[in-house]
């Protein structure tokens, strides 16, 4: 189980280590000690690596993740698990701008809150938010889903194309073309399983409500042309 | 981008370690901007006293004189040099300090004036212009600093951060403005004189003219909000305030901690990781279109 303090192993060195685990090596649990706010810890893994890291994380944390589960213990800086592929990446602490932006695939927790453009650009990537979500929130998100257990702030899930957006308390204000839409059987199978993914317990998906897109903005409309 | 750090001392225990704390924070955002660094320190004022902090590119020829040139024009004063920089301390009255350097000394350039600030800033990366003002020894209740990667106006001295427009306050910015032109007119037919084509000095001015028609710090604030049209990220120190201001998409990065000993602004995570107690400090990011203010209780 190989440690990595980057109080005095550089960053580099830690990320080309991660990179350089063969498939079927025995030692795929890494722990990080000191990350101190660093940039790119952990980013790039490929195959399924188990990451443990032991304080706050600065930008893009575990980008491009591709099949690891990567822990954050402690807080994360802009951009954390920003497009990826699959894979956990779980942040104990809060997550600043743009979680999981541009995510394709994988599952990203959050146990405190996310700040503005949580989900940007999401494109099948799932994120579950324990706390509060800040502004701009799932803005053009394509697939996927994001499942808030506190409130949303201003313009989710605007100009949305087709994520799923569950909100269990309150919704500042919705995007352009983002709408409230039932919860029909299929959402709560969703919602349920997310929690349960999660290891959230003491929630139902009955205390959600559903929002996407109202397909509006998909195709030119001639009476929107004064807006071009 | 540009790296910004604040600090805000509630315990006086910490106050001789103002300078160091402060210089390590901005020496870890170094590569936030390399263009130039400036730093804002308060220190403790002494009654009947004001500082003026002053710059010049030929400190040998335009502030080795400084002390004798006020004395011959009747201003008693005591002036400390430091690199290119020197503190002119006087129980004069400052307006008639600045009169006589505008007149007599046109090139010594104006930083700070006030009670309690004193203005640090050159060009080039934060460890040396840290080192050259040997701003580690200095003692103080709050301070600012910034490290600028400049867009809007030209890497000189004058642009660098932080801009004072008034007596004993300070303004850093991480964004853009794009109102800065209109407002500017504004402000100079209320006889406000402007350094630079800055947008952040712009910003600066805009505080000091609404707390001159009264404002408290937090309401001058609550009103930027209003007239300033860009992006930003502020930290502003008067003489015993510190406030914070996000513009409303809030794209330009803050991360603040506060624990009992002290208020603490990073434009990263990464600034805040050698303050003292930090594992214990409340850390959050503060939210878009929300004034923050701190102030030391008044002395009598």
């Amino acid at each position: 189980m190989p440690t990595f303090d980057l109080s005095i192993t550089p960053l580099r060195e830690l990320n080309s280590a991660l990179h350089r685990v063969e498939k079927g090596s025995n030692d795929t649990h890494f722990d990080i000690l000191n990350p101190r706010g660093h940039h790119a810890v952990a980013v790039g893994l490929s195959g399924s690596l188990s990451v443990e890291i032991k304080g706050s994380v600065g930008y893009y944390c575990a980008g491009m993740n591709d099949g690891g589960d990567v822990t954050i213990h402690g807080s994360a800086g802009p951009g954390v698990a920003e497009n990826m592929m699959s894979g956990k990446v779980t942040v104990e602490g809060d997550a600043s701008q743009y979680a999981g932006a541009t995510g394709r695939g994988g599952l990203l927790i959050i146990r405190g809150n996310a700040s503005s453009r949580c989900g940007i650009s999401m494109k099948g990537i799932d994120i579950v938010v324990q706390g509060s979500i800040g502004h701009m929130s799932a803005f053009m998100a394509q697939a996927g889903n994001l499942l808030v257990l506190g409130n949303a702030g201003d313009a989710l899930g605007d100009s949305i194309y087709e994520a799923r957006l569950f909100v269990r308390g309150q919704v500042k204000s919705l995007g352009s073309d983002c709408i409230e839409k039932d919860m029909r059987p299929e959402h709560h199978e969703i919602v349920a399983d997310l929690l349960r993914r999660s290891g959230i317990t003491g929630v139902t998906s009955s205390e959600f409500k559903r929002y996407g897109s109202a397909r509006k903005l998909y195709n030119f409309h001639v009476d929107n042309a004064d807006a071009y | 981008m540009c790296g910004i750090v604040g600090l805000f001392l509630k315990d006086p225990r910490l106050e001789p370690e103002l300078g160091g704390l402060l210089s390590d924070m901005l020496v870890t955002m170094s590569d936030r901007g390399p263009d130039s660094a400036g730093i804002a320190i308060y220190g403790k004022p002494v009654r009947g006293h004001s500082k003026i902090t002053v710059q010049s590119p030929d400190p040998e020829h335009d502030l080795r004189v400084l002390e004798n040139n006020l004395a011959a024009a009747g201003i008693a004063s005591s002036v400390e040099l430091k690199d290119t920089h020197a503190v002119i301390d006087s129980t004069a009255d400052p307006h008639a300090m600045r009169t006589f350097l505008a007149s007599h000394h046109p090139h010594v350039r104006i930083m700070s004036s006030g009670e309690s600030i004193e203005i640090y800033k050159e060009i080039g990366l934060p460890k040396d212009v840290v080192n050259r003002f040997d701003i580690r020894k200095m003692a103080g209740t709050h301070g600012i600093g910034h490290t600028r990667m400049a867009t809007e106006s030209a890497v000189t001295t004058l642009g660098a951060h932080p801009f004072s427009t008034g007596p004993d306050q300070c303004l850093v910015h991480n964004g853009s403005l794009s109102n800065h032109n209109n407002l500017r007119r504004e402000l100079v037919r209320e006889s406000i004189v402007f350094e630079t084509e800055n947008d952040t000095e712009v910003a600066a001015a805009y505080l000091t003219a609404e707390m001159a028609k009264g404002k408290n710090l937090r309401e001058a604030l609550t009103s930027a909000l209003e007239d300033l049209d860009g992006f930003f990220t502020f930290v502003v120190g008067t003489k015993s305030g510190f406030g914070v201001l996000r513009d409303p998409i809030a794209c330009k990065p803050a991360v603040m901690a506060e624990t009992d000993g002290y208020v603490a602004f990073g434009s990263e995570y990464r600034a805040l990781v050698g303050l003292p107690d930090i594992e214990s400090a409340r850390v959050w990011e503060p939210e878009p279109a929300t004034v923050y203010f701190w102030e030391h209780a008044k002395a009598a």
